[in-house]
């Protein structure tokens, strides 16, 4: 395979206080490609996520061991010496519900850069309008940039967010169920946002709509109980599974 | 019995209760009006000092003391009571010295009010010599709001969804990021209610005032605080209240006409400080919300 690393997790265990929540997850993350993780509740695909971006550093009791380091400059996520927030300003995150600030559509998007220092109010905007454009919103906020975002639709609003996420220029994507709370309309337009921005960023998205992960995913990694069951191009998951546990869960035979 | 007859008779209940209530303050302050009647709209009432005629004396150095008193009281409380909340629920530890606390100041907005005028005598005007002024007042009201204020700050800061936190931690947000650019500016409406409830405390506060030794008696305003910021502090002062006790307190009917009128401006004064913050607190809602 000719594709680059961006991330390598390597023996990486997890712990919510004695809860033992990963186990020994050995992947790698592709460069500019979707990696979807699967799996049914609770197997600790959303909690693998979340290390991506030290998410679990604002919560007490919980524990990372082994690691993933993010590529070209191989740092280590999960070092304890590494500064969570560097991390995040590489790593961008987008959540399961819209959640855009209760500041303008504007500002929302200006936050990032605002927070990594960029004053210069012309380059702010150039980069808004980049954001949202990429983000495929601009069109229909251009005209009310100032309004409060929360004035959106929660497809909209979830597109914004995204916007917020890339206009800060991040490596990878984290999306975590970015759709659950759409309805399928607004659903295809994240999908095809998601394979459009894989052009320039490498995309890790957990969801458990199984065909959601066939149809923008180029890899996918099956979870199960807290361990990665299997991981590999998503069209040989989905047609030739190597484990019989990933074909059971496929075939929708539990999960 | 159906459900019916049920929500109806709680209904009817209801409805009772709330009238009662409303009539209840409704008819204190028509007594009041109608007692004070004429001098409420005496303008003389208002630009005099006390005086041993009752016809002559006005409430003019304890409305401008209510006013100096209370400015004080919001400003100290808002300045202590606001970072100690963010502090308290943000940053500080969540073991069980912080629940210990957390129930501590729970309690303090229980504590009877003369408790803090004796504090506030004890520190403010023996040890720190701040004297029988208009800081020592302030700070002393502003004690009595404070833990309102705490709980009020804790309270909104903790109804800011956690997904709002984590959007703002993921793109690289420090805490103090956190806090200055979100948390605060969103909880403001609720932090504006806690005020709110604190100053219609602290407003008809008689007790404490009287323990660090307001006077009864003032023929002098304090200095502007524009020409004489620290003659202002020092100044001594008398708030409505305190006048009104004394005025109900003397034997002639005259002064019980002034301490009814007094009665219904400090009701007014109140309103119009609440009325100030619901303004305030409307803005910062229709502004920030979700």
């Amino acid at each position: 395979m000719s594709d680059n690393i961006k991330v390598k997790v390597e023996n990486l265990d997890f712990y919510y206080g004695t809860f033992h929540a990963l186990k020994n997850i050995n992947l790698p993350i592709y460069e500019k490609k979707v990696t979807a993780i699967i799996g049914p509740s609770g197997c600790g695909k959303s909690t693998l996520l979340r290390c991506f971006n030290r998410m679990h550093d604002l919560y007490p009791g919980t524990r990372y061991e082994g690691a993933i380091y993010l590529y070209p400059d191989k740092t280590n996520i999960v070092a304890k010496g590494v500064e969570p927030l560097y991390i995040r300003m590489r790593v961008g995150m987008v959540f399961q519900k819209p959640n855009p600030f209760p500041k303008s559509i504007f500002e929302n998007v200006a936050y990032g850069l605002r927070i990594n220092g960029i004053k210069d109010k012309k380059v702010i905007e150039e980069k808004v309008e980049k954001a949202l454009k990429d983000a495929a919103l601009w069109d229909e906020v251009k005209e009310r940039l100032k309004e409060n975002a929360y004035s959106l639709s929660g497809g909209q609003q979830q597109r914004l967010c995204i916007a917020r996420a890339i206009a800060v220029e991040p490596e990878v994507l984290l999306f975590d169920e970015p759709t659950s709370a759409l309805d399928p309309i607004s659903t295809a337009r994240i999908e095809d946002l998601i394979v459009e921005l894989k052009n320039k960023i490498t995309i890790v998205i957990v969801t458990h709509n199984m065909q959601q992960a066939a149809r923008i995913s180029d890899y996918t990694a099956f979870m199960y109980l807290g361990e990665l069951i299997e991981f590999g191009p998503t069209e040989k998951i989905f047609t030739n599974p190597e484990k019989k546990l990933t074909e059971d869960y496929i075939s929708g035979r539990f999960g | 019995m159906n459900y019916k007859t049920w929500e109806r008779l709680f209904n009817c209940l209801g409805i009772f209760l709330v009238v009662f209530v409303l009539i209840f303050l409704f008819s204190i302050t028509l007594k009041l009006f109608i007692d004070g009647f004429h001098r409420i709209f005496d303008f003389k009432f208002y630009t005099s000092y006390p005086s041993r005629f009752p016809n002559e004396a006005g409430i003019l150095s304890s409305w401008v003391g209510t006013l100096y008193v209370m400015a004080g009281a919001i400003f100290w409380s808002i300045f202590l009571g606001v970072p100690a909340g963010i502090y308290l629920e943000e940053f500080g530890a969540k073991g069980k010295i912080a629940k210990i606390i957390e129930a501590n100041i729970t309690n303090l907005s229980a504590v009877p009010s003369i408790v803090y005028g004796l504090l506030a005598l004890g520190i403010f005007v023996y040890r720190f010599n701040f004297g029988e002024s208009i800081l020592t007042a302030g700070l002393t009201l502003g004690l009595l709001m404070l833990p309102v204020i705490v709980v009020a700050t804790r309270e909104s800061l903790r109804r800011i969804p956690r997904a709002i936190r984590e959007g703002a931690y993921a793109l690289g947000a420090t805490n103090y990021e956190l806090v200055f650019h979100h948390l605060l500016p969103y909880s403001v409406g609720g932090i504006l209610t806690g005020v709110i409830i604190a100053i219609s405390r602290a407003i008809g506060e008689t007790a404490p005032l009287l323990t660090i030794g307001a006077l009864t008696f003032i023929a002098f305003l304090p200095p502007p605080p524009w020409e004489d910021f620290i003659g202002m502090l020092k100044s001594p002062f008398t708030v409505l209240p305190i006048q009104i006790f004394n005025w109900v307190s003397r034997p002639q009917e005259a002064f019980h006409k002034n301490a009814a009128a007094g009665g219904f401006i400090l009701l007014v004064l109140c309103l119009l400080l609440n009325s100030a913050s619901y303004y305030l607190r409307y803005k910062v809602r229709t502004k920030y919300h979700w």
